[in-house]
C-alpha cells in the first residue's frame, strides 16, 4: 500500500492524543496483515467512500480502552459499556476524519462508525484491499490502528464497511 | 444563554457540556442528530447551537440547511471532524457561523463561542 494511505492515519492518531489526552502516541513499523493475526477486545470501525475507499479499524486490549476512555471522558468506565462503546466510536471517526483531509484533491466521505466489543474477535476489511496494521503505544497501553484501503475503481462507488467475527 | 448540542456521540456531547459549564453556561440541552434537534429547537429556542457533521438519520448539514431554510438566524458553529476547506466552504454557504475541527482544546472551544457570540451581537 502506498505510504501516502498510511501515514496521514499516524499523523492523525497522534494528533488526537496530543490535543484531547495532553498524551504521546509511539509508533512502531507499521506492517501488513496477514490471515489472522493478533486481534484485540474492543474495536471501533469506520467505512471511508469516494475517491478512497475501505476502511479503519481501531483496537484495543479492554483495559487500555478502559484507561484510554476514562481520560477522554474523564469518568471511570463502569459495567455499563454503552459508553466505552460510544467513546471508542467517536475516537476512530477523528481519526479517520483527520487522515482523510490529509488526502490531497481527495473527496473521501466516512461512515458513522460502529463499535465490536468481544475478547479476541477479529476485523476482516475488504478482500481486494491490503490491510496495514499501524501498532500504537500510548502511557494507557498499546492499540493498533488497522488501515484497509484502496483507490476507488473508476465508476464503481462501494461503502467499506468490513465484517467482524468473533473468535 | 441557551445553548442546544446536537451530536450523536454522548461522550462528544459530555466534553462539550463541560468546556460550556465551566464557561458559566448551564443551559444546555442535547440532541443526538438532526431530526432530535429539529424537534427540539422550536421549544427550546437556543441562542447557540453546537452541531456535528457526520450523524446517523439526519446529518449536520442537512439540519442547517433546513433550520436556515425556515428562516432562523440562531448562531451555529459545525463542531466536526470534516477538516477539507471544502467541507468548511459548504458549511458556511449552509449558513454556519464559524467552524472547530475535532480534536479540538477547550480553550479552542471557548474562543469560537465568545468570538461567534459577539460578532452576531455586533451584527444584530
Amino acid at each position: 500500500m502506498d505510504q501516502n494511505y498510511i501515514l496521514p492515519f499516524i499523523k492523525s492518531t497522534r494528533n488526537i492524543f496530543e490535543t484531547m489526552f495532553q498524551m504521546s502516541v509511539e509508533v512502531s513499523d507499521p506492517v501488513v496483515r496477514k490471515g489472522d493475526s493478533p486481534s484485540h477486545d474492543v474495536s471501533g470501525i469506520i467505512g471511508m467512500s469516494g475517491d478512497t475507499e475501505g476502511s479503519v479499524v481501531l483496537s484495543f486490549p479492554m483495559e487500555t480502552a478502559r484507561r484510554i476512555v476514562t481520560v477522554f471522558t474523564g469518568q471511570e468506565v463502569g459495567e455499563n459499556l454503552e459508553d466505552l462503546s460510544d467513546a471508542v466510536g467517536e475516537l476512530v471517526n477523528m481519526i479517520a476524519g483527520g487522515a482523510k483531509a490529509q488526502f490531497a484533491g481527495q473527496k473521501v466521505s466516512i461512515s458513522c462508525p460502529s463499535v465490536v466489543i468481544g475478547s479476541s474477535h477479529s476485523v476482516y476489511g475488504r478482500k481486494d484491499a491490503v490491510c496495514v496494521t499501524i501498532p500504537c503505544a500510548c502511557d494507557c497501553g498499546e492499540f493498533n490502528v488497522e488501515v484497509s484501503t484502496r483507490p476507488a475503481a473508476k465508476g464503481v462507488g462501494t461503502q467499506g464497511a468490513p465484517a467482524s467475527r468473533a473468535a | 444563554m441557551k445553548i442546544l448540542l446536537v451530536d450523536d456521540s454522548k461522550t462528544m456531547r459530555n466534553i462539550q457540556k463541560s468546556i460550556l459549564t465551566q464557561m458559566g453556561h448551564t443551559e444546555v440541552q442535547e440532541a443526538c442528530d438532526g431530526l432530535d434537534a429539529l424537534s427540539k429547537v422550536g421549544s427550546f429556542t437556543p441562542d447557540l447551537m453546537l452541531v456535528d457533521w457526520n450523524m446517523p438519520n439526519m446529518d449536520g448539514l442537512t439540519f442547517v440547511k433546513q433550520y436556515r431554510g425556515k428562516g432562523h438566524k440562531t448562531p451555529i458553529i459545525m463542531v466536526t471532524t470534516e477538516a477539507e476547506k471544502t467541507r468548511v466552504i459548504d458549511a458556511i454557504k449552509a449558513g454556519v457561523n464559524n467552524y472547530v475541527v475535532k480534536p479540538f482544546t477547550p480553550d479552542v472551544l471557548s474562543q469560537r463561542i465568545e468570538e461567534t457570540m459577539a460578532k452576531f451581537s455586533a451584527a444584530a
